[in-house]
Parts: structure tokens; sequence; C-alpha cells
């Protein structure tokens, strides 16, 4: 009982958070749950009838090509999450790696690294992520994608991480670990990291958020995995097939309004998480 | 402002543009087989019409980079016809140039980007500026949730969304395209109108998505500024609160505010591409979306490179006015 009050009084300290991760943790498990009651198989083309309405056997209707909409985001919520959360992951790893080299150790390392972060971060990354896709022109399978975003996703960790730990980097315990003789190593993973995993938790949302932001616009031009039913996919070909002229609401409806839940879910969280880093912001409404 | 600073920000400036051509000139040839010569090869395998033509364009891609020429030649002769802004046919519309395809859509792009853009800044900046102030209307608070939201939605999701509602079911604005088919592009008044009736839910959807954004940033200054000392003077001295609002806080707030223009632009066109893809507006956007479906890779890689180009040098101009609007900043090093 003492446990759910702290718990509850906890989320009540943290709203944001609290309903972002209540969000994300619906969208994820719209996979698992839902393919305990929804036949996935319907996802594929040409097993329903089509242009459906949403009736009782089709709950939310059937596409151009006669799949079950409720299926496609059965079946393709978790393939837009995987490669948000995978791409995310590689980037936000890479990037705190060279976040850190270039804070701890500074000069040429850190010119280097940063410039080329400063560089890549002033070009719109989607279009050398076209530039990469439409190149590579062969079949794309939702992991290589994830690779594909990873590519360009390890900026914005680098100059966070890299901001955070030059500020670190000469305050007292830091120096203590060193007269105490850590090495290089055991002060990067001993004292460092340990300070910086709020901003690491806060830096991962965000770049989840833009690996799914940039892994649904590839998709929404066609440049995703041709025969999967992704999120981004699903927009393309309710693009592609006019669902919108055509007045086929509950096509394009239920994807857009699963993609708006996660993005919205991941700001709440990346907020939550920036304040709990940050707490001068706490002071603001 | 001094030369050194001029000098190292124009060097930026060029080894962003060199990055982006660079980038464009490797990932096709690391690719297993060259796409585009493999492209090429399947327009002239299909026939048709222009086969002659086309079979002039192979020979001399092949001529300028075919495999017997070493790369580093190759290389520079990419980077030279770069300079000149050639890049060569369009393969889906032969005989025009790619540059004239894109030179055809980029008002289009720039009037909607430049305007949206603006009008969300102006808007946004506002906005977050009267989140700061301790007497704004209570009306503020509950409008910033719906604000910041609509700000993580991406802009082309919204557009789908505000078509559906404004074009679709209400019938107040057209579904797509830049004007009504048909009508010839003329400069006339009603013309103009068509336009603007064309572009309103397009613009809508852009400024509506990056409002929060603007709005977020410029609280986080305003806290900032509001903290200082000089606006405690201020108040101390018993001047008018809205003054020192006006005079003394947010003027000093808006400047840091300009420079987080120069660095969202990348992100914005970004999100506009989209945008106009889904409204088959004749700019750039829906170009890109042709020639990504027909693989048309000497209109992409323009495409990629004049945006490149062109945000490099939105970012070197704001960068090079910035120090002369804030007197504050100096980019010497010490």
């Amino acid at each position: 009982m003492d446990r759910l009050h702290s718990a509850l009084a906890a989320a009540r300290r943290h709203p944001h958070l609290t309903v972002g991760a209540l969000l994300l943790t619906f969208v994820l498990a719209i996979g698992p749950v839902g393919s305990l009651f929804v036949d996935t198989e319907g996802a594929r083309v040409g097993t329903a009838a089509v242009d459906q309405p949403p009736a009782a056997s089709h709950p939310l209707g059937t596409d151009s090509v006669g799949r079950d909409i409720l299926a496609i985001i059965v079946a393709g919520t978790p393939l837009t999450l995987r490669v948000g959360l995978l791409a995310g992951a590689l980037g936000l790893g890479v990037g705190t790696m060279l976040g850190f080299v270039a804070g701890y150790f500074g000069g040429l390392v850190d010119t280097v690294i940063r410039s080329t972060a400063d560089v890549l971060l002033t070009v719109p990354g989607l279009l050398f992520l076209i530039v990469i896709a439409t190149s590579l022109r062969l079949a794309v399978s939702v992991d290589m994608m994830a690779l594909v975003i990873a590519s360009l996703a390890w900026m914005v960790p680098t100059r966070t991480i890299r901001a955070q730990v030059l500020s670190m980097r000469e305050r007292g315990f830091v120096q203590v670990a060193r007269l105490s003789g850590m090495n290089d190593l055991e002060i990067i993973v001993r004292e460092l990291l340990p300070n910086l995993l709020p901003y690491l938790a806060a830096s991962f949302a965000a770049a989840v958020s833009s690996s799914v932001l940039a892994s649904i616009g590839l998709e929404a031009l066609g440049l995703g995995p041709q025969n999967e039913p992704t999120l981004g996919m699903t927009i393309y070909w309710c693009i592609y097939y006019a669902s919108l002229l055509r007045g086929l609401w509950w096509w394009w409806g239920p994807p857009v309004a699963v993609i708006v839940l996660i993005f919205i879910g991941l700001f709440l969280v990346s907020m939550g998480l920036d304040r709990i880093a940050n707490p001068r912001l706490q002071k603001a409404p | 402002m001094n030369l050194h600073y001029v000098l190292r920000r124009s060097g930026v400036f060029l080894l962003i543009v060199w990055a982006g051509a660079t980038l464009n000139f490797i990932i096709p040839r690391l690719a297993p087989v060259n796409p585009i010569r493999e492209r090429l090869m399947q327009a002239v395998s299909l026939g048709g019409a222009g086969q002659a033509d086309l079979q002039k364009v192979v020979a001399s891609y092949e001529a300028r980079f075919g495999l017997d020429q070493p790369l580093w030649k190759q290389y520079f002769r990419y980077l030279g016809d770069l300079v000149q802004f050639d890049f060569g046919y369009s393969i889906a519309f032969f005989p025009t140039k790619a540059i004239d395809i894109i030179f055809e859509a980029l008002p289009w792009t720039i009037g909607l980007l430049g305007l949206a853009t603006l009008i969300a800044f102006a808007i946004g900046t506002l906005f977050g500026a009267l989140l700061a102030w301790p007497r704004r209307p209570r009306i503020l608070n509950w409008l910033a949730g719906p604000v910041l939201a609509l700000s993580a939605v991406p802009y082309y999701l919204l557009g789908l969304m505000l078509v559906f509602l404004l074009g679709f079911n209400l019938r107040l604005f057209p579904l797509g395209g830049g004007f009504t088919l048909g009508s010839i592009p003329e400069i006339s008044f009603s013309f103009a109108l068509d336009v603007v009736r064309h572009s309103f839910v397009p613009a809508l959807s852009i400024v509506l998505a990056s409002i929060g954004f603007w709005a977020l940033s410029m609280r986080g200054m305003m806290v900032t500024v509001l903290g200082e000392d000089y606006v405690n003077y201020a108040e101390a001295r018993g001047l008018r609160e809205r003054h020192v609002f006006t005079r003394y806080a947010l003027r000093n707030a808006l400047l840091p505010q300009s420079t987080a223009l120069a660095l969202a632009l990348g992100y914005v066109v970004s999100g506009a591409v989209l945008v106009e893809a889904v409204f088959a507006y004749p700019g750039v956007g829906t170009i890109l979306l042709r020639a990504i479906q027909t693989f048309d890779y000497f209109v992409i890689y323009g495409v990629v490179f004049l945006v490149i180009l062109s945000i490099g040098l939105a970012t070197l101009i704001l960068d090079l006015v910035y120090p002369l609007l804030d007197p504050r900043i100096t980019y010497d090093r010490s």
C-alpha cells in the first residue's frame, strides 16, 4: 500500500513523464496484446474484400488491396517501434562514445568529431537518407532501415554528451577520482556515466523520436520495406491509392493516430526526463 | 566581427557544401552495382521515343564517369559540373535538364516554406514570450498543452488531417496542387488568389506543427533573461511591468532566438519536402517524390545538392548578420 502511495506521489511530481510513459506502454502493447486477438495474416494483400468500411468482420475496415487495417496496425506498430528503438539505441551508443571521447580528451580528436557533427547537423538528414536508400535500390529490410537511419542519428547525442562531459571534467569529484589513481576509463565509466544517466535517458527518448520520424518520412516516400506493413509504408500506400480523396478515412486514420501517439508519448517522456536532468527548468511553468 | 570570423565561417560553409556534394558522389559508388548506370541501361533497354537521344546521354555519362576513368578524375569532373550547376539530364523526362526541372519548382518551395516559417516564428516567439510572463492571461496556459503536442506531430501527417477536415469534409480548400488545373500561371490577381487558396492548408500545417518548437525555445530564453540583474533593477526602479517585459526582457531574448532559426532550417526543410509530397504542391518536394519513384538519379542528386547549398547559404547569412545585431556576441577567440 505504501509503495503504491509513493509511486502515485512520484507520478504526480512528474506528470509529463507519467502520461508519456502510459502512452508509450499502450503503443508498445498494441503488437503483443493485439496479436492475441487479431490474426496478423490479415495484413497480407488480398486476404479480404477491398475498400470495406469498418464492420464486425473488419473492425477498422480494409484497404484497396484487400488488407485488414486492424491487422496492419497490430503487425506494423511493432515494426515501426523496432526501427526507432534499434536506430535510436545505435545512434545514442555511438553518439555517447564519441561525446565522451571528444569531451574528455579534447584536442584534435575533439575538433574533428565536433566539426563533423556540426557539418552533418546542418544538412537535412532526410535528404541523405533518400540518397542512401535510392542508391541501395534493393529490397530493404526493417533492420537495414534501422542501420541506415542510425548512421545519421549520432550527432545530437554526441553534442549533448560532449557539452555535459566538458562541464563535468573539471569538477571536484572527478579530480578526487583522478588523484586517487583511477585511470581515464574508470573515471568515465564509474564517475561520469552515472551522473549522466538522466541526460542519456532524455537523449535516448529524443533519438528514438527522430529515428521514428526519419523512418516514417522515408517510408512515406516509398523508400521503406515494400512488403512489410510498417506504419510509414501504410501511409505511403494511403497516398499512393489516394485514400484521402476517395474518403477512405478508416485507412489512413488509424496509422496516423498511432504515429501521433508515439510522437506525443516520446515528446512527453523526453520533456519529463529533461526536467529531472535539469532541475532549473522546473521553475518555469 | 572581424575578418578572421568571416573567413572561418565561410570556410565552414564551403565545407558543408563540399561534404554534401562528395556524399552524393560516393554513396552511389559504394552500392554493389552503380545504380546510375543500371538505371540508364534500363531506360535504354525499355526503348520508346527518344531512344537515340538516350543513347547519347549514356554515351556522355560513360565518357565522363565510365569505368575506364580513374576515380579521382571522375570526382573532379563531377565537382566541376556542380560548380556550373550542371547535374545532367533528367532520365524520366529526358530532353529536359535536371536543373531546369528543379529551378521551375524552386520558387514554389521558397514561397511556401519561407512564408510559413516566418509566420510560425513570429507567432511562436510571441506565444513563448507570453508563457514566461507572470501576468499572462489564463487561457494561454490551456493553449500551451495542445500547441506543444502539435509540435510533436510530423508536418505532413498534420497536413493529412487538416486537408481531410478543411478540404474534404468542409470543402473550404482544394485537396492538393498549387493552382487549379487548366489555369495558366500568370501574374494576375485571380491567379494569385488561386495560389493562396491552394497554399493555405499546406502552410497552415507547417505553421501549426512548428509554433510549439519556437514557443518552447523562446520561453526558455525568457526565463533566463527575466532572472538577469538588469531586469531586477528595472523592476526596482518602479518601471511599468509591461515596459520591463517588452523593452528589457523580450528584446534581449529575441536575439538568441533568431540563431535557433538558423539551426532549425534543415529540420524545417525535411518536413516541408514531405508536406509538398502529400499535397502534390508543385515544389521541390513533389519533384523529389516523382524522381524517387522513377529513380531519376540526376534530379534526386540535384535536389539534394541545391537544398544543402541553400541551407548552408541561409545559415551563413544568419551567422554573419547575427554579431551585427547583438553587440554582446564577439566571436574572437579569447
